[in-house]
């Protein structure tokens, strides 16, 4: 699942403090199989998740802490997958457990499969469990039929448009687009004129300094566009974070973990509590891929996302479900 | 509407745009020259097989779902939009004007397909 394009071996010391890229990356690639990697102060240390008394939740400590989490897709009940509530609720026992209680979660679409609406009560309720503020965007599964009316609706108001928007938290701007409307035939994910606008004066009142976090569905950096994995117009968003210190863009939408960094911005795609994807070409199509049952939930999994001042990237943690 | 127009091989450019009207053969010699009524496009795989069709004005198009993930079919120029196909639904169009319809699933534009109607 994990991705092996040469793309993802940046050796860019980027944080100029001396952190092994390359190491995080394999730690990345470790985290599917059960391994925490946690990056403290610049140091990147790594925990087995079955061991997690090692955890020393006063080492883990940073200004802001929070969770991303993706694909629900609640109302899936096809063999990838035939209880799809239960492996939320596995997610949300996770996020419960984790060493150092996280402020808020994103959930970076396809919260539903269908657009129904017992499917966004159903990921509302479970979610309810962490406690937590949640922010979302949508999937292309959450604005059929009604051209996003409901998600509108439930989770974008205040919205300009189709539910983007933006917040700060502890200092750190969050930036949540939406790039699944007026799809092309043919065409990636798009983010439209409209937000693009609304993009670039947004970030206008913030300095080069502010930490940056962007979240949206489809990914904003082209993973495979033969199967749709990609973003039109994403070139022209990313234009406008240029000279910004800290840039991460935290996508879902393909089912599995892979990150990239190029220049000032880390990118990650994150699990999802659904169903895994097969990496890109490896599979006729990007459709919910099987695993023996007894795999499923390590192919499942929960990001947790820190952020300490000073450092110019997030620590980002990915943890199966198993 | 009023009554069914026949519709023979020397007239097939002369039927009427009215949707959802399904042309019965009356005549066994127009039966058996005219294309068939209906045709079967399949979703399966994140595709449309056959991806492109030609069929006579008044056939009926139906798509079906085959595939473990949900899809739409959409016209490109808003003549026809099915709601969400989970799967084994299924959507149907009829065609009476001739013309080339491209069209695509809304949810996974990826996937493309054409109706070319004669």
């Amino acid at each position: 699942m994990i991705s092996k394009k040469k793309s993802d071996l940046l050796l860019v010391d980027h944080n100029h403090d001396g952190v092994d890229r390359r190491g995080f990356l394999k730690c990345m690639a470790w985290a599917g199989t059960g391994a925490l990697c946690v990056m403290q102060g610049g140091v990147l240390k790594s925990f087995s998740l079955s061991r997690p008394s090692e955890i020393d939740p006063a080492a883990a400590v940073g200004e802001l802490r929070f969770v991303q989490i993706s694909d629900s897709h609640m109302g899936f009940n096809k063999p990838a997958n035939p209880d799809v509530t239960a492996t939320l609720k596995v997610a949300v026992d996770k996020i419960r457990a984790l060493p150092s209680v996280p402020e808020f979660l994103l959930h970076t679409g396809d919260i539903s499969h269908l657009s129904k609406p017992e499917e966004f009560d159903a990921v509302d309720q479970i979610l309810k469990d962490t406690g937590k503020e949640v922010f979302y965007v949508p999937g292309e599964h959450d604005v059929v039929n009604d051209d996003g009316q409901q998600f509108r609706d439930r989770y974008g108001k205040g919205s300009p448009g189709a539910g983007w928007r933006s917040f700060d938290k502890s200092g750190v701007h969050f930036i949540g687009l939406v790039n699944v409307m007026n799809l092309k035939a043919g065409g990636l994910g798009t983010l439209g004129a409209e937000q693009l606008k609304w993009l670039e004066k947004d970030l206008q009142s913030h300095s080069k300094s502010t930490p940056i976090v962007v979240f949206a569905h489809i990914p904003l950096w082209s993973v495979y566009p033969e199967w749709g994995w990609g973003t039109d117009d994403a070139a022209q968003a990313l234009s406008y974070l240029k000279g910004f210190g800290s840039v991460t863009v935290l996508n879902g939408h393909i089912h599995q973990i892979m990150q990239k960094v190029e220049g000032n911005i880390t990118f990650h795609t994150a699990a999802s509590t659904a169903f895994p994807q097969p990496a890109p070409g490896t599979a006729d199509s990007p459709g919910p891929m099987k695993v023996p049952a007894e795999q499923l939930r390590k192919v499942l999994g929960i990001t947790d996302v820190q952020f300490v001042r000073g450092k110019d990237a997030l620590a980002v943690v990915d943890s199966n479900l198993a | 509407m009023k009554g069914i127009t026949r519709i023979s091989l020397l007239s097939v450019s002369l039927v009427t745009g009215l949707s959802g009207f399904s042309a019965k053969a009356n005549t066994p010699r127009a039966e058996a020259q005219a294309a068939p009524a209906m045709v079967a496009v399949k979703i399966d795989n994140f595709s449309f097989g056959p991806q492109s069709i030609s069929i006579s004005a008044g056939t009926k198009v139906t798509w079906t779902n085959r595939d473990d993930i949900p899809h739409t079919v959409v016209s490109t120029e808003g003549v026809f939009k099915s709601h969400v196909l989970d799967t084994d639904d299924s959507f149907s169009f009829t065609f009476d004007k001739p013309g080339t319809y491209p069209y695509f699933c809304s949810v996974h534009p990826k996937m493309t397909g054409q109706v070319v109607v004669k």
